[in-house]
């Protein structure tokens, strides 16, 4: 063990120097407050003891650990009690996890730190408290021992749920010592583990939470019940930026089980004692709205303005090197294309749904949320009450990618609900509702332009992104000068030594709502720019393997699951008539990702997807067989979009309504994926994400080496190249 | 009222008869494992059995129903441990596990009717749309299910 880790302050982040080539770190683990163990009433029966925030022990030695941040899919709710239970030195077959409560951090002083889940950041934002509050638990227990023995607690070590003093041969279960080592001080010095040390971390574990997922046990927003609630169906405007104008309740109220209709600003609700009898009723509920003005609105308007954002005085710079400007003043060689990237929705499989009841002096809220601390806010702001009367109960999420973190918009309304009729009520949206009441992937517009030096070496790239921007109106004061800090994501950060590199950004704002969507700007920039280089090294008469390695000079670990990527696919070696392959390479929250897409191209133009080989450095690996499931996932999400996805706009409203129009990937169109992960280890990488972005220009890569025609536009199904 | 079975128990509901399985299954009944994600039969997360053979609830009016058997995935074995729930759990196979039962009952019929299905068998049968990309271990997990335990009588 040579981490040590001093516990001084809150925010225990501050590496101040290194001991034996480890790692010192000063913190205070806020482990106590007003919830903790010895404030709870005694009791004459063992009963569970909570040794820290995370980390409860019961007395029949099982470990109860909180997670803070939200599953939706990922693996979380079994990652990160693994790191904690790397270090807490548990038995892991007696581990069991639990969600942290919102109110909890609230009252506890954000003992949870942050309970935001996205960005992929779940494990590499939070690996290091949380396996110092394994480890500081660990001595804790440690301690009760020693005491209770005598002993020195230097001459204890804990494994297996147990502290052993092997002088004595004497053992003490933890569920033994729990209580005795949750009234010692914390200690002020912990020892986190090296990596070569981890017994858990790495290794392929079950997921905690596909027993009662295989059985149709997991109680998800849709399926929360509370006594007396009431169902309620809903409709917003749709135009956005519209309002309800009027409805005519006495058409429905006679309907069977209807209880009230409720009117909010831009929306109406049907409550009735079953969510059938509220759709039902809502269906013939005559409403009329407002557009706002929007409501002719339509993709025509929405391509006009982005396009002028190409070539408009009123773009800024996101990154600079060389002199772009100068090299193409002078004669050069030069290669330029238009691209373009539509809006998308997030169809998570569940739709937007939240149960909610307000009572004089409580909120109580029962939601699919990946953020259970913006849930808090989002209530209390819509029932105006004080953040401390709001009590939010996580539940399952059917899917999250963006959708229910930062927009909290079905939490607002079913508050809102719930407080006009008095009574708990459960919200839940239609398929159509949740695809046309969205926060979509920005549609985007880049120029890129390309020069070629003499010796067709990539001289200069200069990009110009037009798009709206996702954190304008979300988080105003970080968008400086026009310049939202995200809007070129594999531009600014991409990993190819160019000279000469301009990134420009013109931010252009249209009434569609937008959001962020797995992998954010990364999933429509990786396609432009991975689609911009094929072109690149096709037109210099160069492989695309071989273009991409030469631009890597700086970037070992990007060449590396390059080239594993190329190996693994055969990259170079004969196919069979009609297949081809393309490749593509990105790095983004923290993990570098590659892959090559290998087709088949028909006779009658259509296509087969054969096979994606991805190669993937994430650092740092806690559960391999999760890291394998994301690369799965994020490549099944992203074809679907790069073949299917996209939400257009007519009238101001959404076109798209279900999946007969706005089309998913089945089982019957999957390659066969391959992952090779490449854990490099020394840095702690995001793994939700980083795999989607290569996946659109791959596909795209090897189709335009089967046609020659370059892919400037998805999706793929709307330019004729579908699926066979 | 309709009087039909659901997980081998008598049931009686006196609801309107065109009220959809699903939500007669999910309000009425308080099983909650058979999903609601598209309503007009396309995502098959509803997928439960009607006399053995799958169809989506969303589009099953209860009036349709009279007399017949219908098992949801709460019914599926009384252990949880049908052959598929075993390959399911052996390769974790769910992610957000929305789309779960639907599949594993989509599944289910599958094997009743082809005990050892081929890619292109899975391929037709298995229409469910996975938001999570569970695809892959999807397919695994059937063949692995048809492997170990095809022949084991269900419903």
């Amino acid at each position: 063990m040579t981490e040590p880790v001093k516990l001084t302050r809150r925010e225990f982040l501050i590496r101040s120097t290194t001991v034996g080539g480890g790692l010192l770190l000063g913190f205070h683990l806020p482990l106590t407050g007003p919830l903790a163990a010895d404030s709870e009433p005694p009791s004459a029966q063992p009963q569970a003891v909570e040794v820290n925030a995370w980390i409860v022990i019961q007395p029949d030695n099982g470990v109860l650990i909180r997670v803070a941040r939200s599953e939706m899919g990922q693996g979380i709710f079994t990652a990160l009690p693994m790191l904690i239970a790397e270090e807490l030195g548990c038995d892991w077959e007696k581990v069991q996890a639990e969600y942290a409560a919102a109110g909890d951090n609230l009252r506890r002083d954000n003992v949870y730190m942050t309970m935001a889940t996205g960005g992929s950041r779940s494990v590499r934002g939070s690996q290091e408290y949380l396996r110092t509050a394994g480890a500081a638990a660990r001595e804790l227990l440690i301690s009760a021992a020693a005491q209770r023995w005598g002993v020195d607690a230097a001459e204890c070590r804990a494994e297996n749920s147990q502290v052993i003093h092997p002088p004595s041969e004497r053992k003490l279960s933890y569920g033994e010592l729990a209580a005795a080592a949750a009234r010692l001080p914390a200690p002020e010095m912990v020892f986190l583990k090296d990596p070569d040390e981890w017994t858990l971390i790495g290794k392929p574990v079950k997921r905690l939470d596909v027993p009662d997922k295989v059985a149709g046990r997991p109680v998800f927003g849709a399926d929360v019940e509370v006594p007396g609630m009431l169902h309620a169906a809903i409709r917003a405007c749709p135009v956005f930026g519209g309002r309800l104008k009027q409805f005519d309740a006495a058409a429905i109220d006679k309907r069977p089980g209807v209880e009230h209709v409720v009117a909010l600003e831009d929306a109406v609700a049907v409550v009735a004692d079953s969510w059938w009898h509220a759709q039902q009723a809502l269906e013939a509920l005559p409403v009329e709205w407002d557009a706002a003005g929007n409501g002719k609105l339509d993709d025509a308007h929405i391509r006009a303005v982005l396009e002028d954002g190409l070539t408009s005085k009123d773009t800024v710079i996101g990154a600079e090197r060389g002199d772009v400007a100068a090299l193409l003043r002078a004669p050069s060689r030069r290669i330029e294309a238009t691209y373009y990237a539509p809006y998308l929705a997030h169809a998570t499989m569940e739709p937007m749904t939240c149960t909610a009841h307000v009572s004089d002096d409580r909120v109580e809220v029962w939601a699919p949320t990946q953020n259970a601390e913006a849930t808090l806010k989002a209530a209390a702001r819509a029932a105006n009450v004080d953040a401390r009367k709001v009590e939010v109960h996580n539940t399952q999420l059917g899917g999250g990618f963006g959708r229910r973190g930062a927009f909290q918009d079905s939490v607002e309304q079913a508050v809102r609900i719930a407080k006009q009729i008095g009574r708990p009520v459960k919200l839940f949206w239609t398929r159509e509702e949740d695809m046309q009441h969205d926060f979509y992937r920005p549609a985007s517009m880049a120029r890129l332009t390309a020069v070629i030096d003499s010796d067709g070496r990539l001289a200069g790239l200069r990009t110009r992104v037009s798009a709206p921007s996702i954190l304008a109106p979300l988080r105003p004061g970080a968008v400086r000068g026009g310049l939202d800090p995200l809007a070129l994501q594999g531009f600014s950060d991409q990993p190819y030594a160019v000279p000469n590199l301009l990134a420009e950004y013109t931010l252009r704002e249209l009434p569609v709502p937008v959001g962020f969507w797995r992998s954010v700007n990364h999933s429509q920039n990786t396609f432009f720019r991975e689609c911009f280089l094929d072109e690149i090294a096709r037109e210099s008469g160069q492989d695309p393997v071989k273009f991409r390695s030469g631009l890597l000079t700086d970037a070992p670990r990007q060449l590396a699951v390059l080239k594993t990527a190329a190996a693994g696919a055969g990259w170079g070696r004969p196919l069979p008539e009609r297949h081809y392959r393309g490749i593509a390479l990105e790095t983004s929250y923290g993990s570098h990702c590659a892959q090559v897409a290998e087709i088949r191209l028909n006779e009658d133009g259509s296509f087969k997807l054969l096979r994606v080989v991805c190669a993937i450095d994430p650092g740092y690996v806690v559960n391999p067989d999760t890291v394998e499931a994301q690369v799965e996932s994020a490549i099944t999400y992203g074809l679907t979009a790069a073949l299917f996805g996209e939400i257009t706009l007519k009238d101001g409203r959404v076109a798209q309504g279900n999946f007969h129009d706005y089309p998913m990937l089945l089982l019957k169109d999957m390659p066969a994926i391959e992952t090779h992960v490449v854990a490099s280890g020394g840095f702690w990488g995001g793994i939700g994400e980083p795999p989607l972005p290569p996946i659109a220009p791959a596909v795209c890569n090897a189709l335009y080496a089967a046609s020659g025609q370059p892919i400037h536009a998805l999706p793929l199904n709307a330019r004729g190249l579908r699926l066979s | 009222m309709i009087r039909l079975t659901v997980n081998g128990r008598n049931v009686e509901l006196d609801i309107d008869p065109q009220t959809p399985l699903l939500w007669a299954l999910r309000d009425s009944l308080h099983l909650r494992g058979t999903k609601y994600a598209c309503g007009i039969g396309l995502c098959g997360s509803c997928t439960v059995h009607v006399d053995g053979q799958a169809v989506r609830a969303c589009m099953t009016p209860l009036a349709a129903l009279s007399g017949k058997a219908v098992t949801t995935i709460e019914g599926l074995s009384p252990d949880n441990n049908d052959p598929l729930q075993q390959a399911w759990r052996a390769l974790d196979v769910p992610q957000c596990g929305y789309c779960q039962p639907g599949m594993i009952m989509a599944a289910a019929a599958l094997l009743r009717e082809k005990p050892s299905p081929s890619d292109a068998d899975i391929d037709d049968a298995m229409t469910n749309i996975c938001r999570c990309g569970t695809y892959q271990r999807v397919r695994a997990a059937i063949h692995a299910a048809a492997a170990s335990g095809g022949d084991k009588p269900r419903d």
